[in-house]
C-alpha cells in the first residue's frame, strides 16, 4: 500500500509513526488516503492504536514521524482549533454546564456567528438528529442515544467537512445502536461529509463504510471496500476478524494457475485459492466461510477435493441452519445452510463429505 | 391515581390496608420503622452526645452569655429595687432609701468579697466604678463603730454576741431569714440544689461519698424573733444577713459572734424610725431593759445619713452616671454587649452612638470581612493554577507535588507564622535581597510586617491547602476530553479553558472559597503574631476580652455575631451559587 499517494486526496496519512513513551510503536507505518465524501471506518481489536490515529488527525496528538495532510496542507502546521474538523468523542464529551442548545452554539459562538444565524443553525442541526424539542435540557437530562444524537449534532452544526467519530455507538443497546447506523449513514451521505469512523464492531463497519480499515498492531492489514473485505481477506488476521471464518493448517503441494493444492496436517488434500503463498513447500493457513461449504455433492463442481467429517450439532437458527462438524481433527467446523424445503437437517454422528469451489477457500500466511 | 381513587370510592368503604396480622399496615410500617429509627439512634448516640457536650453545649452557653447580667440585682438585690422609681434623666442623685439600700447590700457583699466583681462588670460601661467600688467596700465599717462605741457606753451588753443573739431569736422570723440565705446564694451564684442533682447526690452517696450538705439545707442555729422584726425590722434584717453568713460561709456558731458593724447602724436607723420607741415600751421580751436604756438616750444615737456617709467614703457616689449605669445594667438580661458591639451605647435617653474615639468593633469587623477576601481572592489566584497542574500531571509526579502541598499542614501554625515574620521583617530575608539587587534603599526598606499585607501574605500560605484540595479534587474528575471536544469545535486554548473548563471547576472554588473565608474570618495566631496593631481581627479583640479584661459577655456577642455573619453568608452563597453546588470531593 505505498502507492496510496493519489493526488487530489482529502485527508493522508503518510508513513506515520507513533510511540507514547518512546519504547513501543503505537502506530507503525501507516499510509491512508481518502477521497471527499468518503466513509471510512477504522476497525480493530482494543488497542490497535485506532483512537490514536483519530486523535492525531484530530491534532491532540503529533505524529512522532511521518506527515498527515489535510486537503493537502500538512496538519502540524494548523492548530487544532483552526482544522475545522468535526469529532464526536468516545463518551460524547457534552459540556454539562451547557443546556443543549448552548452547546451547539458553542462551535458558532466561537466563529462569531449573529445570534440570529446561530439560532436558526441551532435548531436546523437538531431537526436532523430528531431532536427538535430537546433544546432546553442538560445533558445529564439525556438518555444515552439523544446524547449521542446531540454529539453528533454538534459536530455537524459547524459545517465541518471532515467529521471524526470514536466508537460513538459504543455504550448504546442493540436497537438503538443499529438505528442510529442507520442515522448517521444517512446524514453523512445527505451532507456529503467525509467521515473517519472508529469502531470495533465488525457489522457496523461493513454496514456503514464506503471502505474499512482494519487494523492490528498498530498497522492497516487491509482496507478495502466492505464486500472485498469479507469475501478476499487479504491475511489470516483480517479473514479471522471479520465475519465467521473456519481455518484449517496444512502445507501448499502444488501451486498451478489460480488455485492451489493443499495438504492438511492430517494428510487429506484440498483445492484452494492461493493468496498469500508463493511457493510449495510453504505453510498455509486456508479460510473457507461457513456459507460457503458444500454438503449436497449434487452442487460440487466436477472432480472436486472432498473431506470427510462428523456431523457433532445441529442448531436450528431459523433463516438458517449451522452446524457443527469435525473436520481434519478440527471440532469447531462450522457450516451454515439456508432454511430452504430440499435442504437435509443433518443429524449428529452423521458422516458426510464436505466441499467446496477452490476460489471461495483461499490460503492464506500461517500465522 | 386517579383510577385507584374511583376504585375504592366505588367499592364504598375504603377501610385501611391490613398488615398480615389484622393491625393496620400503616400501624405495622411506623412501628417497623421506629424500630430502626431507635436502632440508628442508638449508634450515633455517643457521637451526638459527644456534639453536644463539647459543641453545642458551649455555643449556646456563649449565647447566653452575651446577654446575661444577673450580677447587678444578685448583689445589690434591694438597691436594684429602690432604684426602679428613680428617673436616671432627672439630672438628680437618688433618694436616701437608695443609698440605704445599696449600704446593706454592699455590706455582705464585701464580706463575701464579691463587690470587686461587680465593680469589674460596671467598669465596662462606665470607667472608674471598679475603684469606687473597691474603695467603699473597705469603708463601710465605720458607720457602725461609731454606734457601737456609744451603745457600749450606754451599756456593756450591747457588745455582746451573745446578747445580741438573744434579743434577735426568737419565733416566727423564719421567712425573713430564708429570705436573705435565698439573697446570699445568689450572691455567691448559687442556686438551690434542683430535684436532678439532689437524686444525683442520692446515688453518688450510695457508690462513691456523699455530696456536701446543700447551703439552703444547713441549720443556721438561728431563728429571728418575729416580735423583734415588728419592732426593729433593718435590725433583723441585718442580723439575718449576719447570721447567714456567719455560719454558711465561715462556719461559725452564730452565738459566739459579734455582729456586724452593719448590725449596729440598722439599730440606730429603726431606733430613730417613728413608732420605735412605742414599741419598746410596750416590749416584754429578752433585752427589755437595755432597750429601754436606750430609748433614754436617743439623743446620742442620731438617725444614720447613708448618702453622706458615702459621699464621704468617695464623692463619685454623687456621680449621676454611676446611678445611671447601675440602673442600665441591673435587668437580668442585657442588650448591652451587642450594642457595645457595633458601638452603640445605652444611655438613660435610649441607644446612642459610641464618642468617636471608642469606635472600634464596626472597624474591626469590616477590616476582618475584607481581609478575610482579600486572602479568599489571593487563595483563589495562587491555588487555582497549582490545583490544575496537580489534577493533570502524571500519577507519581502529582504526589509529589501533593506532598509539597500538603507540607504546611504537617508544620505547627506557629513556626510558619515565625517564619513568615522572619522572612518579612525589615532586617528580613526579602527586604535583605531587595537591598543587596539595589531596587530598595538600605534606609528605605519596605515594611511588610506588623500590617496588614504581613497578615495577607502570612493567613494566604497558611490557607492555601484548604482552597487548593476542593479545587483539585474537582479538577480531577473533568476529563481532558471536554477541553478536546472544545478545541475540535474550533475555540482557542483560552476560549476552551473559560467557557468550557472554567466553569466545571466553579463548584470547587466555591468549595475552597467557603472553607478559607469562614477559617479566616475566626482567624486568631497568625494575625495575632504578624499583624501589628492594623492587621489585627475581630477575633483578636475577642481573644483579648476572654484572657485579658475577662469581659466574657462582650466577647461572647462578639462572637455571636461572627457567627451570625458567617451564617448569614452561608446562606446567601446558598442562595447564590447553590450549596449542593459545592463539592468537597
Ligand atoms: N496517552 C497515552 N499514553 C500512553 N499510551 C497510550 C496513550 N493512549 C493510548 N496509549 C496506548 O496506545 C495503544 C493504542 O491505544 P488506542 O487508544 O489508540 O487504542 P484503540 O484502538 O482506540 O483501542 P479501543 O478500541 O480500546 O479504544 C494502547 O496500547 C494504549 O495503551
Ligand atoms: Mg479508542
Amino acid at each position: 500500500m505505498a502507492d496510496t499517494l493519489t493526488s487530489g486526496a482529502f485527508v493522508e496519512f503518510e508513513r506515520v509513526q507513533k510511540s507514547y513513551d518512546g519504547e513501543t510503536l503505537v502506530v507503525k507505518d501507516l499510509n491512508l488516503s481518502l477521497p471527499k465524501g468518503e466513509f471510512l471506518t477504522m476497525l480493530g481489536p482494543s488497542g490497535s492504536g485506532k483512537t490514536t490515529c483519530l486523535m492525531m488527525l484530530a491534532g491532540f496528538e503529533t505524529a512522532t514521524h511521518g506527515d498527515i495532510r489535510l486537503d493537502g496542507v500538512s496538519i502540524n502546521n494548523i492548530p487544532p482549533h483552526k482544522r475545522g474538523i468535526g469529532m464526536v468523542f468516545q463518551n460524547y464529551a457534552l459540556f454539562p454546564h451547557m443546556t443543549v442548545a448552548e452547546n451547539l452554539s458553542f462551535p458558532l459562538e466561537v466563529r462569531k456567528m449573529g445570534k440570529a444565524e446561530r439560532e436558526q443553525k441551532v435548531q436546523r442541526a437538531l431537526d436532523m438528529v430528531q431532536m427538535g424539542a430537546f433544546g432546553g435540557r442538560r445533558p445529564s437530562q439525556l438518555s444515552g442515544g439523544q446524547q449521542q444524537r446531540i454529539a453528533l449534532a454538534r459536530a455537524l452544526v459547524f459545517e465541518a467537512e471532515l467529521v471524526l467519530m470514536d466508537e460513538p455507538l459504543g455504550a448504546l443497546d442493540k436497537q438503538l445502536r443499529e438505528h442510529m447506523q442507520f442515522e448517521i449513514k444517512r446524514i453523512a451521505d445527505n451532507l456529503g461529509i467525509t467521515v473517519v469512523y472508529v469502531t470495533h464492531d465488525q457489522t457496523e463497519a461493513l454496514t456503514m463504510s464506503d471502505r474499512v480499515a482494519v487494523f492490528n498492531d498498530g498497522r492497516i492489514q487491509q482496507l478495502a471496500p466492505p464486500d472485498e473485505l469479507y469475501e478476499a481477506p487479504q491475511n489470516s488476521f483480517v479473514a479471522q476478524f471479520i465475519g465467521e471464518n473456519n481455518t484449517l493448517e496444512g502445507v501448499v503441494k502444488e501451486i498451478k494457475g489460480g488455485t492451489c493444492i493443499v495438504q492438511l496436517d492430517g494428510g487429506e488434500v484440498i483445492d484452494a485459492k492461493p493468496v498469500n503463498v508463493t511457493q510449495p513447500g510453504e505453510r498455509t493457513r486456508v479460510s473457507i466461510r461457513p456459507e460457503r461449504v458444500e454438503y449436497n455433492k449434487n452442487r460440487l463442481q466436477e472432480g472436486a477435493h472432498t473431506l470427510k467429517a462428523e456431523v457433532l450439532e445441529f442448531i436450528y437458527m431459523g433463516d438458517i441452519f449451522r452446524t457443527r462438524l469435525r473436520v481434519a481433527g478440527n471440532d469447531e467446523f462450522i457450516i451454515k445452510t439456508r432454511n430452504a424445503p430440499d435442504v437435509e437437517r443433518l443429524k449428529p454422528g452423521q458422516q458426510i463429505e464436505i466441499g467446496w469451489l477452490p476460489e471461495d477457500c483461499r490460503a492464506l500466511d500461517a500465522n | 391515581m386517579t383510577d385507584a381513587t374511583h376504585d375504592t370510592t366505588a367499592r364504598g368503604k375504603p377501610g385501611p390496608m391490613l398488615a398480615a396480622d389484622g393491625t393496620p399496615l400503616k400501624r405495622s410500617l411506623a412501628r417497623a420503622l421506629r424500630m430502626q429509627k431507635i436502632r440508628a439512634l442508638l449508634l450515633i448516640a455517643p457521637l451526638l452526645l459527644f456534639v453536644l457536650v463539647t459543641f453545642i453545649a458551649p455555643i449556646a452557653d456563649m449565647l447566653f452569655r452575651s446577654v446575661e447580667n444577673d450580677i447587678v440585682a444578685n448583689t445589690l438585690p434591694d438597691t436594684v429595687e429602690e432604684l426602679a422609681s428613680w428617673d436616671g434623666a432627672s439630672g438628680e442623685t437618688p433618694s436616701e432609701a437608695v443609698y440605704q439600700a445599696l449600704y446593706f447590700d454592699l455590706f455582705i457583699a464585701a464580706e463575701a468579697k464579691e463587690h470587686t466583681k461587680l465593680g469589674t462588670r460596671l467598669n465596662y460601661e462606665q470607667t472608674g466604678i471598679s475603684s469606687l467600688f473597691r474603695s467603699t467596700g473597705r469603708n463601710l465599717d465605720d458607720l457602725g463603730k461609731d454606734y457601737q462605741k456609744t451603745l457600749k457606753k450606754i451599756d456593756k451588753s450591747w457588745d455582746d454576741g451573745a446578747f445580741w443573739y438573744a434579743l434577735m431569736s426568737g419565733e416566727g422570723g423564719e421567712e425573713v431569714l430564708e429570705s436573705h440565705r435565698l439573697q446570699y446564694m445568689q450572691l455567691i451564684g448559687q442556686s438551690p440544689r434542683s430535684i436532678i442533682s439532689r437524686f444525683w447526690c442520692v446515688i453518688r452517696g450510695i457508690f462513691y461519698k456523699a455530696c456536701p450538705t446543700a447551703l439552703e439545707d444547713i441549720d443556721l442555729n438561728f431563728t429571728p424573733s418575729a416580735e423583734a422584726a415588728q419592732m426593729l425590722p433593718a435590725t433583723v434584717a441585718a442580723y439575718s444577713d449576719f447570721a447567714v453568713f456567719t455560719v454558711l460561709a465561715d462556719g461559725d456558731v452564730v452565738a459566739e459572734e459579734d455582729p456586724w458593724e452593719a448590725v449596729y447602724a440598722a439599730f440606730a436607723q429603726d431606733l430613730n424610725a417613728p413608732g420605735t420607741v412605742e414599741k419598746i415600751q410596750s416590749y416584754s421580751g429578752p433585752g427589755q431593759a437595755e432597750l429601754l436604756a436606750v430609748t433614754e438616750n436617743l439623743a446620742d444615737l442620731p438617725a444614720p445619713d447613708f448618702k453622706t456617709t458615702f459621699l464621704d467614703i468617695d464623692k463619685d457616689w454623687g456621680k449621676i452616671e454611676n446611678w445611671q449605669t447601675i440602673k442600665i445594667y441591673s435587668p437580668k438580661y442585657t442588650s448591652g454587649y451587642f450594642l457595645n458591639s457595633v458601638d452603640l451605647m445605652k444611655t438613660p435617653e435610649g441607644i446612642d452612638a459610641r464618642p468617636e474615639n471608642q469606635r472600634i468593633y464596626l472597624k474591626l469587623f469590616k477590616r476582618t470581612l475584607f481581609m478575610s477576601l482579600v486572602i479568599t481572592g489571593s487563595c483563589i489566584l495562587l491555588g487555582y493554577p497549582v490545583a490544575w497542574i496537580l489534577a493533570n500531571l502524571p500519577a507519581r509526579k502529582a504526589n509529589l507535588l501533593m506532598i509539597l502541598v500538603l507540607l504546611p499542614f504537617w508544620t505547627s501554625l506557629l513556626v510558619r507564622t515565625s517564619a513568615w515574620k522572619i522572612m518579612l521583617q525589615q532586617q528580613g530575608v526579602i527586604n535583605d535581597t531587595l537591598v543587596w539587587l539595589g531596587l530598595v534603599a538600605d534606609g528605605n526598606r519596605l515594611v511588610m510586617i506588623n500590617n496588614q499585607f504581613g497578615t495577607i501574605v502570612a493567613m494566604t500560605h497558611i490557607l492555601l491547602p484548604f482552597m487548593i484540595l476542593p479545587m483539585y479534587s474537582v479538577m480531577q474528575t473533568i476529563p481532558p476530553t471536554y477541553l478536546r471536544a472544545a478545541k475540535s469545535l474550533g475555540a482557542t486554548n483560552w476560549t476552551a479553558f473559560w467557557r468550557v473548563y472554567f466553569p466545571q471547576t466553579v463548584p470547587g472554588i466555591g468549595a475552597g472559597s467557603i472553607l478559607v473565608f469562614i477559617l479566616s474570618i475566626g482567624y486568631y495566631i497568625t494575625p495575632e503574631i504578624v499583624g501589628g496593631t492594623t492587621g489585627t481581627f475581630i477575633s483578636n479583640r475577642i481573644a483579648y476580652h476572654i484572657s485579658s479584661s475577662l469581659n466574657w459577655g462582650l466577647a461572647a456577642a462578639l462572637g455571636t455575631i461572627l457567627l451570625g455573619v458567617v451564617l448569614l453568608l452561608y446562606w446567601a452563597y446558598d442562595r447564590i451559587v447553590g450549596i449542593d453546588n459545592v463539592k468537597l470531593g
